[in-house]
């Protein structure tokens, strides 16, 4: 408590610092809430204030933003179904080739987005699911499906092998031991992986773009915004308030989850 | 940075975790594990879970790869959608596009975009990392809130900074205004790498934040007490000992940084479109391929092209990721 109270400066010093942070997002919410006649006068706080913007952007955008949410769970549900059982095998189970793996997801998370995307492009067009919301999912899902598979395995490594060996005494499978022994004991893994699927999925710009440009309204939020900027005379009001539409997801997982964001981050890359 | 970061968005780093504990594991005297030739039913149950995985990476990582590679070997043109025809021709098109005029520019953009990032992202992030080091009063909440420019889908904060870089109304040129200086057309071909670069900086401070603050979590704090009794200051403390401690999770840190930037398309995109010196080997490859002057030129080939030399430095990389993280446990 001494020291708390010898250190009050720093506190100041750090709010001053975190508001200079975030000014960018204090503006975003700034501008979408001034009317549109005084956006140009670049007022400090909404003094013109309205809420018409977020009308017209809901009304806009409602479409966009159930997609979003669908391609956001399809994508959660996928990945947590790959990576879960393939971490247990990873970390538990006698896997050849494990090194080599473990090298390939380093190697996929590396892997510029545009270049899957101009694979995934032909590959759809072939098969005929460009533009369809399963395809944005599958698409979607490469972004969280390495990063999952490591973080569980992370995890799952430090799962006492005593456990394990109890559950098959008792007679439990295989998959009966995964199911109700290491499954329940990575239920925080597992809510870490899922919110960061979700989040990269709803963030998606690329593969939406690529893969599903002429979807109409099964497209995700990232194009609804991306159509006001792409038209002729833009409406900052409307985009601002769209803008902070999409970034309710983000605005969720640091109020819920924000212990499970800074694991996610920090997951394996600093080797204690 | 980053997915992420940065990218695409900056994605939070791999884990090598795993991957260690597996070489321990393989390195440990295989005839003894394996006694007989037989496979071990715990092998067949390991393949089975890791099954799915391996079907996965093959289906949807491997395979557009080998499409782009292939897209890259073969001239594909208007024509090519009718009769599927692409003649197959070696490393024609890599020539052209290195023979392009285009391209040095755009390596040189390239190269000023991602090391300008990393060197501010990098400094600032380690500046507020040994500025959170000790807790204080709300530097919890405070770090937090530091990951939301991170956390926030990139077109929001792109189409967010497009409007602050307005050369008319924006806040940036009111803001530099006060201090006497001329509006700056931020968004014009001359100075866009400027706009993005900025923007992309401001993306990757968290992720260098966070980590770099775990890697001083680690750095034992009796050190910074013996420096102290011999009476060295903050300033002195800092080179002797938080920066020469740090260096393993510097490296990583970068490392993951430079491969998250070098990627990123849609901040760029959004910003500018890649017009004038923003464009990058990125929004090249995305340009040519998906951009605004599909109905015009597609240009999938050199677009491959382009994304096949981005991948073969992701590729390299990941080598050097290993390499180094190898290094550090021995």
């Amino acid at each position: 408590m001494d020291r708390m109270h010898r250190t009050w400066w720093k506190t100041v010093i750090g709010v001053v610092l975190t508001a200079a942070m975030l000014f960018p997002v204090y503006w975003m919410i700034n501008v979408s809430l001034t009317r549109r006649e005084a956006i140009r006068n670049g007022d400090l706080y909404p003094k013109a204030f309205t809420f018409e913007h977020y009308r017209v952007a809901f009304g806009d955008q409602l479409p966009y933003l159930g997609t979003s949410i669908l391609v956001g769970l399809g994508t959660v549900v996928l990945t947590l179904a790959i990576s879960a059982p393939a971490a247990y095998a990873l970390s538990k189970l006698f896997v050849p080739g494990r090194r080599t793996l473990n090298f390939v997801l380093i190697v996929a998370q590396m892997i510029p987005a545009v270049v899957m995307a101009l694979g995934f492009y032909t590959i759809y067009t072939d098969l005929g699911i460009l533009d369809t919301v399963p395809g944005l999912i599958l698409a979607d899902s490469t972004i969280a499906v390495p990063f999952g598979v490591m973080l569980f395995a992370a995890f799952m490594t430090g799962i006492p092998q005593e456990l394990l060996q109890a559950a098959q005494i008792d007679g439990a499978s295989y998959w009966r031991t995964f199911r109700s022994v290491v499954l329940p004991v990575a239920r925080n893994s597992a809510v870490t992986v899922g919110l960061f699927a979700f989040l990269w999925a709803w963030s998606d710009f690329l593969f939406a773009s690529t893969l599903n440009r002429n979807g109409g309204k099964l497209r995700p939020i990232t194009m609804g915004l991306y159509d006001y900027i792409g038209s002729q005379n833009q409406q900052w009001g409307e985009l601002m308030a769209t803008a902070v539409l999409a970034s309710i997801p983000t605005a969720i997982l640091l109020l819920v989850a924000q212990r499970y964001v800074a694991a996610g981050v920090t997951a394996g890359a600093v080797k204690d | 940075m980053v997915r992420p970061v940065g990218i695409q968005t900056p994605a939070p780093a791999p884990s090598l975790g795993p991957a260690l504990e597996g070489q321990r594991a393989e390195l440990g005297d295989p005839p003894a594990r394996r006694p007989r030739r037989t496979i071990r039913p715990s092998t067949w149950a390991g393949l089975a879970f890791v099954a799915p995985l391996v079907i996965y990476l093959a289906v949807f990582y491997a395979y557009p790869l080998y499409e782009n590679v292939s897209m890259s070997l073969h001239r594909y043109t208007r024509a090519t959608f009718v009769t599927g025809q692409a003649p197959y021709v070696g490393l024609d098109i890599y020539r052209e596009i290195v023979a392009s005029p285009l391209f040095w520019p755009i390596v040189r953009q390239t190269a000023t975009f991602v090391i300008v990032s990393l060197v501010f992202q990098y400094a600032i992030g380690l500046g507020l990392a040994v500025f959170f080091r000790r807790g204080f009063r709300l530097s919890g909440l405070l770090r937090g809130l530091f990951l939301v420019p991170w956390l926030l889908p990139i077109i929001v904060s792109a189409t967010t900074w497009q409007w602050m870089m307005d050369a008319d109304s924006g806040i940036l040129n009111r803001f530099l205004g006060v201090f006497g200086i001329d509006p700056v057309w931020w968004l014009n071909a001359e100075h866009s790498l400027w706009a993005v670069t900025i923007a992309n900086i401001w993306l990757g401070i968290p992720f260098n934040l966070v980590i770099l603050y775990s890697g001083l979590q680690n750095i034992p704090t009796d050190l910074y007490e013996a420096a102290s009794l011999d009476g060295a200051g903050a300033w002195k403390q800092f080179w002797s000992i938080t920066f020469p401690l740090l260096k393993p999770v510097s490296a990583i840190t970068l490392l993951l940084g430079f491969v998250y930037t070098l990627k990123v398309v849609d901040i760029i995109w959004i910003m500018t479109t890649g017009t004038g010196t923003s464009q990058t080997l990125a929004t090249w490859a995305y340009g040519m391929a998906f951009g605004k002057g599909t109905s015009a030129v597609i240009k999938y080939s050199q677009a491959s092209a382009v994304g096949s030399i981005l991948l073969l430095v992701a590729l390299v990389m990941g080598f050097v990721y290993l390499f180094v993280q190898r290094r550090q446990e021995d």
